[in-house]
């Protein structure tokens, strides 16, 4: 059987294992858009502040699967079962996963195309960040729009080797679709100590060469530009075919399509969110690589399911570190502390949602798996909010955990 | 596959395995010279309460959910032994935010560190070999 899948990032490095896992002849042809050999896309950031190198960041696929790079997928032949490339070659698929990812969304500013392309960039590829290594300078003033993880993260990277840092985002605070408003505030004062400096609630009016006159009327000069607002799943080759989708391809809990022997994991796609009850993409590497491995099962005849699909982010700025899980509804319990951040959402005896932070997030995945697995608090001891501790498990749990594990 | 397991009736909450597991994982061969002066992160954790205590350390999954999170491809298998290369690691948290068993720590150098099972040193693990009372085992269950 042959195997097509179109993009190299987590989702297709899932999928290809698994469909190689099953000893199985099947061929695997990965097509992928960027000259770049697969590499750790998150990185990027990490990359420019010398925490790794691209040697380090690549991604290693299994031998035996055939990556053709620089192609991008043009059209999908539902009838003849092919896909047709950039490079004029047609890749007949007996399963195809769309695995495609998302890209930068650039709103149409008014004057956008006044700043050069020289000093402007988004933030999404290792050639991205190749250029924006490019533009550092001691002496340059950049201005970031978007204050989400792209932009922050971006933000973090470059702080010390440029001149200023400002941040603006049309949202009243930062990194809304990660933290709740005590902790974007948190967030948002331990950045400004950094140096950072935000202009929120704000847009770009009108961009000129080297300026940008906000929404209240000021003005913000600066000598690079990093466009950060937001990304879009890249569905047009499926909706093209007919197929269904929403803010993504819609899957099921076996990253099957609307689309007969079309399968989709990772940014791309939108699914069942089992913290808030609602189908949203869920762009995060753990949901990327369990779509792509419940995908490649699928595509190689063996039937898996993926049903717990929460939202969640490790990351950090400096030396702030932070981690979340779930949503952020249902009752407070608020147990900060001078060791970070622990702020609990529940709901109806489950656990819903939690943000950490700093020393907070040891061993936090305790809390993880409690949201993930629907675990009802009532059977737990009541103090596995102050330390997540196995030992507030009954014996039941923890045996349960320990045969999972096997 | 052999794993660490705790025989939760025989543990004293002494804590011993944690210095062994540090010792271990330390390039001395001496307790105090490894131990003096630091701040002991070891790779297996003892849980007390009261009468009870139990170590918890990695479970080595067959199905690693913190390699499947990890955004740098720092951690992977070696044979079944679930292994972090420390030279890729950018202590994103990833694992820390997936491991069901808490099982991943922040090491003294800023990325993150957990139990191989003392593969790079040979046979058995530290913690187990120096378990007073035997409560540690490593074995197929």
């Amino acid at each position: 059987m042959r195997h097509v899948i179109i993009g190299a990032s987590f989702a297709a490095l899932n999928a290809a294992k698994a469909i190689l896992s099953n000893e199985s002849d099947d061929e695997v042809v990965v097509l992928s858009k960027e000259k770049d050999a697969p590499y750790y896309r998150p990185l990027i950031s990490y990359l420019l502040m010398g925490k790794t190198t691209e040697e380090k960041m690549r991604m290693s696929f299994p031998e035996s699967v055939k990556i053709i790079l620089g192609t991008e997928a043009e059209r999908i032949d539902t009838k003849k079962k092919e896909v047709i490339a950039s490079n004029g070659k047609r890749y007949k698929y007996d399963r195809l996963l769309i695995s495609t990812g998302s890209r930068p969304f650039v709103p149409p500013f008014k004057g956008l195309d006044r700043v050069s392309d020289e000093i402007k960039t988004t933030f999404m590829t290792l050639e991205d960040a190749r250029k924006l290594n490019g533009m550092l300078d001691k002496d340059k003033r950049v201005l970031i729009i978007g204050s989400g993880l792209i932009g922050l993260k971006s933000a973090e990277a470059i702080l010390e080797r440029v001149k200023s840092v400002d941040v603006i985002d049309l949202q009243n605070r930062i990194l809304p679709a990660v933290l709740d408003e005590v902790s974007s505030e948190y967030l948002k004062k331990y950045l400004e100590a950094k140096g950072m400096r935000f202009h929120l609630g704000l847009s770009v009016d009108e961009f000129s060469e080297k300026s940008a006159r906000l929404t209240d009327n000021s003005t913000l000069d600066f000598d690079i530009l990093v466009l950060a607002v937001g990304v879009r799943a890249n569905t047009s080759l499926f909706e093209e075919i007919g197929g269904k989708t929403g803010r993504g391809i819609l899957i099921d809990t076996h990253s099957r399509t609307s689309i007969p022997n079309i399968y989709a994991a990772g940014d791309v796609t939108e699914s069942m969110d089992i913290s808030s009850m609602a189908s949203k993409p869920i762009q995060i590497v753990p949901n990327a690589a369990f779509q792509g491995e419940t995908a490649g099962m699928n595509m190689a005849g063996i039937e898996k399911t993926f049903e717990n699909a929460v939202p969640m982010n490790a990351t950090g700025f400096f030396s702030l570190h932070l981690i979340t899980a779930g949503t952020y509804k249902g009752e407070l319990l608020d147990l900060s502390d001078e060791n970070g951040l622990r702020r609990f959402y529940i709901e109806n005896d489950e656990l819903k949602g939690f943000i950490l932070t700093e020393s907070a997030i040891e061993r936090g995945g305790i809390y993880t798996s409690l949201i993930r697995d629907r675990v009802k608090l009532s059977t737990l001891d009541k103090n596995i909010f102050k330390a997540p501790l196995l030992m507030a498990f009954p014996k039941e749990r923890r045996e349960k955990i320990e045969k999972e594990a096997q | 596959m052999k794993r660490v397991y705790i025989n939760e009736e025989w543990c004293l909450g002494c804590h011993l395995c944690e210095y062994n597991c540090f010792l271990s994982n330390s390039k001395e061969s001496d307790m105090v010279l490894a131990c003096m002066g630091k701040n002991i992160k070891s790779n297996l954790h003892i849980e007390d309460s009261g009468d009870i205590h139990f170590a918890f350390n990695c479970r080595h999954c067959k199905d690693p959910i913190c390699i499947k999170a990890c955004i740098s491809g720092a951690l992977h298998k070696e044979g079944e032994v679930v292994v972090i290369d420390k030279e890729k690691c950018v202590f994103c948290g990833s694992c820390i935010l997936v491991c069901p068993y808490g099982a991943l720590m922040e090491s003294e150098s800023g990325v993150m560190q957990k139990c191989e099972l003392c593969i790079s040193s040979g046979g058995v693990p530290k913690c187990v070999e120096g378990c007073p009372n035997g409560a540690l085992v490593f074995e197929e269950r």
